[in-house]
């Protein structure tokens, strides 16, 4: 309550170029939506600001025409209109960056756009339109290449072409810097501005606030479907609109235990790890070396797909490379398959929860069992039998500690919410209280009560002596939670660096370089490594 | 004069396998796997085996032998795209349901000589040596097998509506996102795959042979299957496999009349292995096949409202 | 017009046990309708395609007869299916075990005693079990596609049978027909019910039911062909071998199979001719999608499909319908069954609206000539 009432509101005083109007969307018994109001003024950066799960990206959703309201209205202009398609937004003068990535990955950048835009260019007439717009904002890429072969703020470039050759009165982006170095946000920041002042308004969608205050002129709330603020952004302070967005004071644990004591056993180590993967538009790792010590959390930070899945597939064993690379308390590992490393101590959380950590189909106690059949969980019996008694058991066992929200009995993991899923697949690595723990993305697309929860987790394992190695695009979770970080870029690791003295703009300068020249590789050091985030 | 004779076979074994695989080329690349090629070409046998015989006009027979596929197709097509149906069982029950029907329409046609269809020639192009009389003095089948690939190399590489099919068949999801109507584009290629297949089914049993046999197919359709596979997606690696194919299955032909000692069962058993041997060969790319594999090949795609 | 499929958060337990009775109805249906088309009597084709054989003691044998090779086959494709393993040489997998199992009477006809029979059975077991692995070998090591290696395999079985019965293996004393030597009683499974065709083999195929129906729910191998099957990352964060699991489901089909193969020639066949299955191989994919990939629904189907088969002859032979026709409702059924799969995991709504509004919205923008308006 206290949330709503506190922050400024501020009435449009100029005719909006977008209205909505009670606009409700619900699917089965959630509403996903409920009755929601908002106005986007012309030359405006509008934030829509709110929780995972709070409706943003289902509001957008049907203000795009991928998803059609079942009460209210949408008014463009003055105009009452029923956005029944992508196309017809897109000939209403609205375009959409979207928050996954809608892009062709085998096609090229020019065919990829041409897809997108409705007078049916062919890619060679693309590539007229596309020198202008390059020019103009700065966004260079080249028409030819691939898109899977490009780096992932290279493609949210290739998105944000595709929207601007559609010459949108209204650019929707969701939650565009998930994915960009502080250093590519900015710069993101400057053609979002440039934009504005040319008369076109933004609807932009995040959940972080410092963004949202440096950026945004006028802002939306939401939480659990409704609009619980509207205000100026600049006049709050991320506490206040944080409140907003969660509807309580949000108290997070602070790692304070840093300083690792001399003697501290070293659990885990990769030597040097070079590793190919198979699939198409993988990134290869070069020569990669870390150390993790018990008692100590080290950070990995970086943009998605410099290598952060092949990383961890190296550490938990789901790709295998050569013996001695990989070291778990001294013993070579690296050809060992998970389940031998799990039995050496090691637990792990991938980034993919539905489908990779679990399987979506299953019970909760048959997904227990996914990384719970080791002789002391008691949950198999002679020849492989399992115990279905002693499965249920721990599975309710994780769900009471880790605070599972679901519904009764043993539902299919499918139907728990994003945020309680992961507290589920993390609980069940950390009730096993294992020696050495490797988590990747661990609070990705989860609610602020979740992501608190799961820190905390990770933060008393490591206090108690575990080795923890966290994987995160989140730099603000790292710098939270980690004793040291390391970047990972192109497939090299830099050196690590201490938490406790880094700062945005170096650990942002490490993710935008080539990575080669901070790598742990000596030979590689000479080679330079800063022309790219030079040339953005 | 051995040589023309066996070019002029090759073209006649390889024409329905070109046939029925461009077609599912087509559908692949729209991000559907439709395994009952073999049922829709043995209704297209039947049917147009059946209309031939009835209207004593072999173009007739190719018409209604190309619906068959059609309809064939848009059965699949309904449970696949609009019920999210399994693709890989529900291709098996459109070639099971095929062959069962096209046994059951064809009762009577057995034994029955059917319409041939007549070859047409092209002045002056069918004199050239050798390949004159094996590509230039053929049915209009034929023609239409090169003109068919022709036009699909060219509508899926230099056209808009190719872009579109290719894009639906890589990220359905990211498709319907720019506002393609997903289904409504693979229902077209699946309907379009029918359409081939039921050619290809038309050639068997009005040209190759102008009778009907049951299961007279004999797993053309399933070899079809494998040659989209084998050609990586592409219309021209396409054509060159089912030539190669077709060269396979003459030789047990010629084979015995060379003299070759070997049990009738192992020239038969050829296409066969010779379709294992391809799909090993093919492994060796995997380059090449993962970049032409449509990214969503054989799943469902259901948009939500 | 739209339809739209609007998914259930859980598969729905209802739908589960519904949907294959829908489809049968839907079958009878469709099944109905063409007999009317063919000229028949609707009602009258259906009692005597589906009610009829099942009137008669010595057809209720039959209908277990068939249903025990249907049964056994489809209980180790389901395994396969479980897994996205689409073996669909079954047929193959059969001969082969066929073949395997009939090297002791045909090539050592003379050693008959107690081990002869189980000696015949365990090579069947073992010719389908090898056969199953060639296509697992060549997914594993190639990645080459298991449904066209598979059915391939199939095809070369079928010919590679045909061979051996016409040439090395033909009975000398056979007059020349295509057929082998018949095999002695010791060569024989022995008949469980007198006066019947009802062998030891079928009782076994039975028995198989509970046991692979615990194999699947109650033991970690079970559950990792499912896990492997809902979610392949999954499989290997947990740990399961992904080769493993493709051998596993091939060989394991291929060996169910191949005993299939050996009893039905060890059984109501007594000798290796060039067809010694009316596609059961085949007709066991349907088993084991209309008994839903459950060992006990398998049961159920497979009693079912063998009823298709009988069928089929007694409404030849009373009302001279085709043979064919058996076929046809199989591939009917198959195709219904799919389709009502879907209710299982999405509720079904027809919508009326959404392109219409399109229109709606498009006319104040643009004013339209009366005729359209009218229209919409």
């Amino acid at each position: 309550m206290q949330g709503d009432t506190d922050l400024h509101t501020e009435s449009g005083n100029t005719d909006p170029l977008l209205a909505v109007d009670g606009l409700t969307k619900s699917f089965g018994a959630l509403i996903a939506v409920n009755s929601v109001d908002m106005a986007i003024a012309k030359g405006s950066i509008h934030a829509l600001l709110g929780e995972n799960g709070a409706g943003k990206s289902t509001l957008v959703k049907m203000l795009y025409g991928t998803l059609q309201p079942d009460a209210g209205r949408i008014v463009i202009d003055g105009k009452p209109e029923t956005v029944a398609s992508p196309n017809h937004a897109r000939a209403l003068g609205i375009g959409m960056v979207f928050q996954h990535f809608s892009l062709f990955e085998s096609m090229t950048v020019a065919e990829n756009i041409a897809l997108a835009l409705d007078h049916k260019p062919t890619p060679d007439q693309v590539k007229a339109e596309l020198t202008d717009f390059v020019a103009r904002y700065g966004l260079a890429v080249d028409p030819d290449s691939t898109v899977g072969d490009l780096d992932v703020g290279v493609r949210q470039r290739v998105e944000i072409l595709r929207v601007l050759l559609q010459k949108p009165s209204l650019v929707i982006l969701d939650e565009p810097t998930s994915v960009l170095t502080p250093q590519e946000a900015e710069q993101l920041f400057g053609v979002l501005r440039q934009l504005a002042s040319e008369g076109k308004s933004i609807l932009y969608i995040s959940h972080k606030l410092d963004e949202v205050r440096a950026l945004c002129d006028d802002a939306t709330v939401m939480r659990h479907g409704k609009v619980v603020a509207r205000t100026d952004p600049r006049e709050e302070s991320s506490a206040s609109l944080a409140r907003a967005m969660v509807g309580s004071d949000v108290t997070d644990a602070v790692r304070t235990h840093r300083a690792l004591p001399a003697d501290a056993p070293l659990m885990l180590e990769l030597n040097q790890v070079k590793y190919e993967p198979g699939s198409l538009f993988g990134m290869a790792l070069k020569d990669i070396s870390l150390r993790v010590h018990a008692g100590e959390i080290l950070g990995i930070a970086g943009v998605a797909g410099n290598g952060q899945k092949e990383l961890f597939d190296v550490l938990s064993g789901e790709a295998l490379v050569d013996l001695d690379a990989v070291r778990i308390e001294g013993h070579p590992v690296g050809r060992l398959p998970i389940a031998k490393r799990r039995e050496r101590g090691g637990a792990f959380v991938p980034e993919e929860r539905a489908g990779h950590a679990s399987v979506p189909a299953m019970a909760l106690s048959e997904n227990a069992l996914i990384t719970r059949k080791a002789p002391e969980d008691g949950t198999l019996g002679s020849l492989g039998v399992m115990k279905f008694g002693a499965i249920r058991k721990l599975s309710e066992t994780i769900r009471d500690a880790f605070d599972v929200r679901s519904a009764k009995g043993d539902p299919a993991a499918s139907t728990l919410s994003g945020g309680n899923l992961q507290k589920f697949v993390v609980g069940r690595e950390l009730s096993r209280k294992p020696r050495i723990l490797v988590v990747n993305q661990p609070t990705w697309g989860v609610d602020a009560a979740a992501a608190s929860f799961i820190r905390t987790g990770i933060m008393n394992l490591a206090d108690k002596g575990s080795a923890v190695i966290v994987i995160s695009q989140d730099l603000d979770e790292l710098l939270q939670i980690s004793d040291r970080i390391a970047v990972l870029s192109h497939g090299y690791l830099s050196e690590p660096l201490d938490a406790a003295n880094v700062t945005l703009e170096q650990l942002g300068l490490l993710m935008g370089g080539d990575g080669s020249s901070t790598a742990s590789d000596p030979e590689a050091a000479n080679t330079p490594g800063m022309e790219r985030s030079d040339a953005a | 004069m051995l040589l023309e004779g066996i070019l002029i076979t090759i073209v006649g074994a390889a024409t329905p396998i070109v046939l029925a695989a461009i077609g599912e080329l087509v559908v692949e690349r729209s991000g559907v796997l439709n395994l009952g090629v073999e049922g829709m070409m043995i209704m297209g046998a039947v049917c147009a085996f059946g209309a031939a015989l009835a209207t004593g006009n072999p173009y007739a027979g190719i018409v209604v032998g190309a619906a068959a596929g059609v309809g064939m197709a848009l059965l699949f097509g309904l449970f696949t795209i609009y019920l999210a149906s399994n693709q890989v069982a529900t291709g098996l029950a459109l070639t099971l349901l095929g062959l069962g029907l096209a046994g059951l329409i064809g009762e009577d046609f057995v034994g029955t000589p059917g319409v041939r269809l007549e070859a047409i020639t092209i002045p002056g192009l069918s004199a050239i040596p050798f390949i004159g009389p094996a590509l230039f003095d053929r049915d209009i089948l034929v023609y239409l097998s090169f003109a068919i690939v022709a036009g699909v190399a060219y509508v899926m590489f230099r056209t808009r509506a190719g872009l579109v099919l290719r894009a639906t068949g890589e990220n359905a999801e990211a498709s319907h996102a720019l506002g393609r109507d997903v289904r409504l584009i693979r229902l077209a290629a699946v309907a379009f795959g029918g359409a081939c297949a039921g050619l290809g089914g038309a050639y068997l049993s009005l040209a190759l042979t102008a009778q009907w046999t049951e299961g007279m197919t004999a797993g053309r359709g399933w070899i079809a299957l494998a040659i989209v596979v084998f050609a990586t997606w592409l219309p021209g690696r396409l054509l060159v496999g089912a030539y190669l194919f077709g060269g396979v299955i003459i030789l047990q032909l010629h084979g015995q009349a060379l003299g070759i000692n070997v049990p009738p069962q192992a020239m038969t058993m050829m296409p066969y292995l010779a379709t294992i041997i391809a799909l090993v060969i093919l492994s060796r790319n995997q380059a090449l096949m993962r970049r032409n594999t449509p990214a969503a090949l054989g799943r469902a795609f259901v948009p939500d409202r | 017009m739209q339809l739209e499929l609007v998914k259930r958060d859980a598969p729905s337990g209802t739908m589960l046990f519904a949907a294959p009775f829908l489809a049968i109805g839907l079958t009878l249906l469709t099944s109905g309708i063409l007999f009317a088309l063919m000229g028949f009597n609707p009602f009258e084709a259906l009692y005597e395609y589906f009610v009829s054989p099942l009137t008669e003691l010595w057809s209720v044998h039959e209908l277990l007869l068939k249903a025990g090779p249907l049964i056994l086959i489809a209980l180790g494709l389901a395994v396969c299916y479980r897994a996205n393993v689409w073996n669909i040489g079954a047929e193959g997998q059969f001969t082969m075990g066929a073949v395997f199992g009939s090297i002791p009477p045909i090539l050592f006809p003379e050693w008959t005693g107690p081990l002869t029979l189980p000696t015949m059975l365990v090579l069947g077991i073992i010719g389908g079990a090898l056969y199953g692995s060639i296509p697992a070998l060549l997914k594993v090591r190639f990645r080459a596609n298991e449904i066209l290696t598979s059915l391939m395999l199939a095809y070369i079985a079928l010919l590679i049978l045909d061979y051996l019965v016409r040439g090395p293996w033909r009975d000398p004393g056979g007059f020349n027909f295509p057929e082998s030597r018949n095999f002695s009683d010791e060569q024989s499974l022995p008949v469980i019910v007198e006066g019947s065709r009802l062998h030891l083999g079928i009782l076994l195929s039975f028995l198989m039911v509970p046991v692979m129906w615990f194999f699947m729910s109650r033991t970690l191998a079970g559950h990792a062909f499912k896990v492997v099957g809902e979610a392949p990352r999954a499989a290997r964060f947990a740990g399961f071998s992904s080769s493993a699991l493709v051998y596993g489901s091939l060989i394991l089909s291929g060996a169910l199979a191949g005993l299939a193969g050996i009893m039905e020639v060890a059984g109501p066949i007594g000798e290796l001719r060039p067809t010694i299955s009316p596609g059961y191989g085949f007709t066991a994919i349907i088993v084991a999608f209309l008994g839903r990939l459950n060992p006990w629904g398998i049961l159920m189907a497979g009693l079912l499909l063998s009823l298709s088969f009988l069928g089929g002859e007694a409404a030849q032979i009373t009302i001279g319908l085709s043979d064919k026709m058996a076929r046809v409702v199989q591939g009917l059924l198959l195709f219904f069954v799919l389709g009502c799969d879907t209710l299982v995991r999405y509720q079904i709504r027809f919508s009326f609206g959404a392109p219409k509004t399109a229109e709606q919205s498009a006319a104040p923008a643009a004013p339209v000539t009366q005729g359209a308006g009218d229209a919409a």
